[in-house]
């Protein structure tokens, strides 16, 4: 799950981290009233969409010329007259894609004087098994194009869970940072804090880009990016929330109700699959067969009668959707499960395009029999290139 | 020769009690009699697990791994917990000493997986997992979920990040008639007990593995520090003929695709350059996963 900036700012805040006053809004009447609750003069307006690159991103309705998604006001009139042409208008960000996204809220920010920006996220290192700090001088940039460009300016150390933070450790990172006096000193605290934080809140990603160092020489958490581990969901009922399903898809919301895996894709082959991999592979084999997936969707290990029900829904209302291509190999699922799920679909939902079906594994006799007594009209498949080329 | 299991191998069954523990103890059982010797459950040690197909085989429930193990010698265990207990499922199972230990379930949280791993690198155990369909050494053992009917005994090892995938690769190399010494799936998490490499080098150094096929997908690089690997052995005169498979070709970027580990980030973890450190290792990598089989059988005849 995503967070907006300003709810992963609160959250930091309330674990110690040193962020700026700011308000969130939802609509341009509380824009003032928000300002004048800052210190001022300076304030940045900053669109709250689940997406990089707001600085540089540009309003689709509002010409090339206009400002973009996070913009600087020096002045409570000038918050005012910014919150009025953001709020309701449609980001365009690297990582939006060209459709965008929606602005329907956002951060008022007390603005803070800039002498250094850094880059410092945590993550899950999976070739160390173990939190990572990954950090950087160059902050406020793209940290992909810097690991492209001077990969040797980002520097990961890897955090033993037993010991946490050490002193060592917070040494190590100030040298990359190269930070100096109140800065280094705010740091072994901050450091800490933020691996707290991670860990304590389940988080797979913390990015503070930038983290700055303010020309009074304390340190600033700036701008956050945070995401939670849906897997611990289950014992942080507090932080559900934060979830804003407006920046989710929602067929995605659909299938999480049923605790499908599901991604929302461009193409008109609509698929149904158990098992991540085969998953993928069977995208990858519509697309090598000339066609393009609508979607990704695994069924998992353990769905029933209704979850393959409510699969089959999300992909038939697609209305992209020209074709469906079920690929089952059971092993903890079962065929006949499958095939008694996709028959109480059709009933349910009827069915208008072509339905391409291949089962092999566990139970793969009853669940052909099944769909051969069905009567419906589904084509059966031997093997997986056989069924991607029928489809 | 296998590797990881064999007809000796005494596997105890954390979960056992659970629909899902119970139905796949069951299909161990009845394939060429795994040696299924008990179960645990803290609440319901000193009872007796009755197999519910026709009520013939019953298993011993204990209290603990390390009582389990005690009474039955088990060096392995397979865990069907959910996600929840899952961890300490592990942690409990490493505590007993246990060799081998199967971790089925799917959705643990990564912290979780990464305080496990820590208790891993101080202990003799090897965790299969989480997140994987476990092992299977064809007419000897099967722990885990994979289906047993696809198997045949043979001469090609594999090994995969992906549980269906690897039925497909199973199932494949029956059908051209080569077989499987062992099949193991790795699991697709992105923190978990076993990567690649270990399971290459068992498959290099087992004589009776005369192929091996690797399946992996999109995220982390696992397949390239393997293909190295593979490329450093080589040097030293250890090579045996190799096909594999990459999934999620066409993922799009920063989204996870049902596996948690299977995710392309921070520009990593892509196919294409996963198939490219494949080729580069000598391995024959299949455009379609339908050809991983047919893809091996031209490997070995050159």
């Amino acid at each position: 799950m995503n967070i907006h900036e300003h709810q992963a700012k609160a959250l930091l805040k309330s674990f110690g981290a040193p962020v700026a006053e700011g308000v969130a809004i939802y609509s341009a009447d509380e824009a003032a009233d928000a300002a004048r609750s800052l210190p001022g003069p300076l304030y940045v307006v900053k669109s709250q969409i689940h997406a990089g690159g707001r600085g540089k991103g540009k309003f689709k309705e509002l010409g090339a010329e206009a400002k973009g998604g996070v913009r600087l006001a020096k002045s409570i009139d000038d918050v005012v007259a910014h919150a009025r042409e953001m709020l309701g208008n449609t980001l365009v960000t690297k990582q939006t894609g060209p459709a965008g996204k929606q602005v329907n809220r956002l951060y008022i920010e007390d603005g803070a004087d800039i002498a250094r920006e850094l880059y410092l996220s945590l993550l899950v290192d999976r070739t160390t098994g173990r939190v990572a700090f990954v950090v950087s001088t160059e902050g406020g940039m793209d940290i992909e194009a810097v690991a492209e460009e001077t990969p040797d300016k980002i520097i990961s150390l890897s955090i033993d869970p037993d010991a946490g933070v050490t002193a060592s450790d917070v040494k190590t990172l100030s040298d990359a940072l190269a930070l100096t006096g109140e800065a280094r000193n705010d740091a072994t605290k901050l450091f800490p804090v933020l691996y707290k934080a991670f860990t304590e809140t389940d988080m797979s990603l913390l990015e503070v880009n930038p983290l700055i160092v303010m020309d009074n020489g304390r340190l600033r958490v700036l701008d956050a990016k945070v995401s939670f581990d849906n897997n611990a969901a289950f014992r942080h009922a507090d932080l559900a929330p934060l979830r804003d399903m407006s920046e989710e898809d929602e067929k995605e919301i659909e299938a999480s109700k049923f605790d499908l895996a599901y991604v929302a894709l461009d193409g008109n082959i609509g698929c149904m699959v158990n098992g991540a991999g085969l998953a993928m592979s069977t995208m990858d084999i519509i697309k090598l067969y000339g066609a393009e997936p609508a979607n990704f969707l695994d069924v998992g290990g353990g769905a029933t009668t209704e979850k393959v029900t409510a699969a089959f829904k999300i992909i038939t209302a697609d209305p992209a959707v020209e074709g469906i291509l079920v690929n089952i190999f059971g092993g903890i699922m079962r065929c006949d499960v499958i095939a008694e799920g996709v028959i109480a679909a059709v009933k349910e939902v009827g069915l208008k395009v072509p339905l391409v079906v291949r089962l092999e594994g566990t139970r793969v006799k009853e669940g052909k029999e099944i769909l051969d007594k069905s009567g419906l009209n589904v084509i059966s498949a031997d093997d997986l290139d056989d069924a991607a080329q029928k489809s | 020769m296998s590797i990881l299991v064999n007809k000796d191998t005494k596997v105890l069954v954390q979960g056992l009690t659970g629909k899902t523990g119970t139905f796949h103890t069951e299909q161990a059982l009845a394939y060429y009699g795994t040696q299924m010797v008990g179960g645990t459950h803290p609440k319901k040690g000193g009872q007796t697990w009755t197999s519910g197909l026709d009520g013939s085989a019953s298993l011993p429930i204990f209290t603990t791994v390390a009582e389990g193990r005690d009474k039955t010698g088990a060096n392995a265990s397979v865990i069907y917990v959910p996600p929840a207990g899952a961890a300490a499922a592990i942690l409990e199972a490493i505590e007993a000493e246990i060799e081998l230990i199967v971790c089925i379930t799917e959705g643990v949280p990564v912290l979780d997986m990464v305080k496990v791993k820590r208790a891993l690198e101080k202990s003799n155990s090897r965790l299969l997992g989480p997140n994987c369909p476990g092992v299977l050494t064809p007419e000897e053992c099967k722990i885990g979920i994979m289906p047993g009917s696809i198997f045949s005994k043979g001469s090609v090892g594999i090994v995969s990040r992906s549980g269906t995938l690897t039925y497909e690769a199973v199932f494949q190399t029956t059908n051209e008639g080569l077989g499987q010494t062992t099949a193991v799936g790795i699991g697709g998490d992105p923190v978990k007990g076993t990567e690649f490499i270990d399971m290459l080098e068992m498959f290099l150094a087992d004589d009776a593995t005369k192929s091996i096929i690797m399946i992996g997908e999109i995220g982390g690089s696992a397949e390239e520090d393997a293909a190295q690997f593979l490329i450093d052995e080589a040097k030293k005169g250890r090579k045996k003929p190799m096909a594999g498979f990459i999934a999620g070709l066409t993922a799009p970027k920063g989204r996870t695709m049902g596996h948690a580990g299977a995710v392309i980030s921070g520009g990593k973890g892509g196919a294409e350059d996963k198939i490219a450190a494949m080729e580069a290792a000598g391995i024959k990598v299949s455009k379609s996963p339908a050809r991983i089989g047919k893809t091996l059988t031209e490997v070995l005849k050159g």
